[in-house]
């Protein structure tokens, strides 16, 4: 995984109390990672802060695997 | 009227993590109180506080990590954690594990708090006014929220009847207790998971209590021996944490089962001051009445009282108040009657205290002694009640009564007694 992809992943390891070998690309917070829908605002928001970013909601509605994350964060973060 | 006893005790308190490893210690009259350690205390006028042993679970302490994962605590106040931890307790002292569907509606939860997630809602107020809206964890509004005890304890545990909880401040442990017990006695339930959790301990709270002066100060260097209920020194109460837990049960279903029954809930009163907002009623009158109807409903007489656990919590007008109304209640019997303040020993876990205290009331009738008063050295007034100084003391014990009073002149009693079978 790139840098990025790194710290997604510290983050949702941090976040949901997951195994890392578990956080992988394809892995959805929801079906693979047992987050429920406050933990993936949560998420997001921890996204934020780490990258310095603001994630949209509408963003944030399509923002549901692992991969998804990585991939809108390797264009829109600033830190 | 359906029968209610009590078939299951939990707690975490000041002196430990269990039911037993805290009775042990109050009936060896330790003191929970320490110097406040968790945040600065320099600028506020109480220093102490009774606070619970932490740990690694072992030797009575307690472990949060046993009763919570990690990564839920991070979303709750600690309150939630507390009450978690006693009701696992209490369930599984009773045996209660409900598995079928007619056994989990059936059982219902009513765990109350005074004031919930202070601490959250103070810590939250600042990232929003320092970082802004977009930064209010959506765990922010569930992990504060007083009935959130009562959600988990369901959740954890199947339980799908009534789910209720109570706000009355400092008696919100003994109306949970008797509130759920009706509940229970009207066939609501059949069994109820009933107490109070507080974790109290934060800065905010601190001051606000010194604000009403309600707090001990002038024992800021002996913190154990600040909390002295009707002693001629005291000063204000010592803040407590913790949370009580008891199984209330129909008394045919106890019985069906083969539960342990610890004793029968046969008393509830309930009465408002209208006087003050935060002092009690100078007569004594809104104790006098709770307690009066407490004991009608038992359908006892007062001098079959053998002991009492008193609100007590060490302030300079409550407790003398307190001991006058008991005084009216138990008339010429007053010199056989026991009545102790274990705030001495754990301070004051306010909406948990009433839980804890009827916790300790219920294990003075199965071990027949009566936990102390500690620091009672010189009492304030005369009385022939024996307020048990300084030392846990063995008598016979059938019937017991707990008395909780709370800001806003709200008071409950519970009176126990034991169920020979």
């Amino acid at each position: 995984m790139s840098d990025i992809g790194e710290r997604v992943k510290k983050i949702v390891v941090e976040h949901l109390g997951v195994e890392p070998d578990k956080v992988t690309e394809s892995a959805s917070f929801i079906d693979d990672l047992g987050a429920d829908s406050l933990d993936t605002v949560e998420l997001v928001m921890a996204f934020e802060e780490e990258f310095g970013c603001e994630i949209p909601d509408d963003a944030a509605e399509t923002i549901l695997t692992v991969g998804d994350a990585v991939k809108f964060l390797e264009k829109n973060a600033k830190s | 009227m359906r029968r209610v006893v009590v078939t299951g005790l939990g707690m975490v308190t000041p002196l430990g993590c269990g039911v037993e490893p805290t009775w042990k210690r109050l009936l060896a009259g330790e003191s929970g109180a320490s110097k406040i350690d968790r945040f600065e205390v320099s600028d506020l006028p109480a220093k102490i506080a009774c606070t619970i042993p932490r740990g690694d679970g072992s030797d009575g302490t307690w472990n949060p990590d046993q009763w919570m994962e990690p990564k839920e605590q991070r979303k709750v106040d600690d309150f939630i954690v507390y009450a978690k931890s006693a009701a696992k307790q209490a369930l599984d002292d009773s045996g209660w594990h409900p598995a079928t569907y007619d056994d989990q509606i059936s059982t219902g939860v009513m765990i109350g708090s005074g004031i919930g997630g202070l601490e959250g809602i103070a810590e939250t107020a600042v990232l929003l006014k320092e970082r802004g809206p977009r930064r209010v964890s959506p765990f922010f509004i569930p992990g504060r929220l007083i009935n959130l005890a009562s959600g988990y304890v369901s959740i954890e545990h199947g339980l799908k009847g009534p789910n209720h909880a109570v706000v009355t401040a400092c008696s919100t442990g003994a109306h949970a207790i008797g509130d759920a017990a009706r509940l229970v006695a009207f066939g609501d339930a059949d069994v109820m998971v009933a107490g109070g959790a507080e974790s109290p301990i934060c800065r905010i709270s601190i001051a606000g209590f010194s604000a009403c002066r309600a707090l001990s100060t002038s024992f800021n260097d002996e913190p154990t021996r600040a909390s002295r209920p009707y002693d001629k020194d005291r000063d204000g109460f010592v803040m407590g944490e913790g949370a009580g837990v008891v199984i209330l049960e129909e008394y045919e279903h106890a019985k069906a089962r083969g539960a342990k029954i610890y004793a029968e809930v046969i008393g509830y009163g309930l009465s408002g001051d209208a006087y003050h907002i935060t002092a009690p009623s100078e007569d004594g009158d809104g104790a006098f009445r709770c307690m009066s109807m407490a004991i009608k409903r038992a359908g006892i007489q007062a001098s079959e009282i053998d002991y009492i656990n008193a609100h007590g919590t060490s302030t300079p007008l409550g407790d003398e108040i307190e001991l006058g109304a008991v005084q009216r209640i138990v008339g010429n019997d007053a010199a056989r009657v026991s009545m102790s303040s274990t705030k001495s020993s754990v301070g004051h876990l306010l909406g948990a205290a009433g839980a804890v205290e009827a916790i300790f009331s219920i294990l003075a009738i199965r071990d027949g002694i009566v936990p102390p008063t500690i620091n009672l050295d010189n009492p304030s007034v005369d009385t022939p009640i024996d307020l048990v100084p300084h030392q846990a003391k063995r008598r016979d014990v059938d019937v017991a009564l707990s008395n909780s009073f709370g800001f806003g002149g709200t008071n409950a009693s519970l009176v126990f007694r034991r169920v020979v079978q």
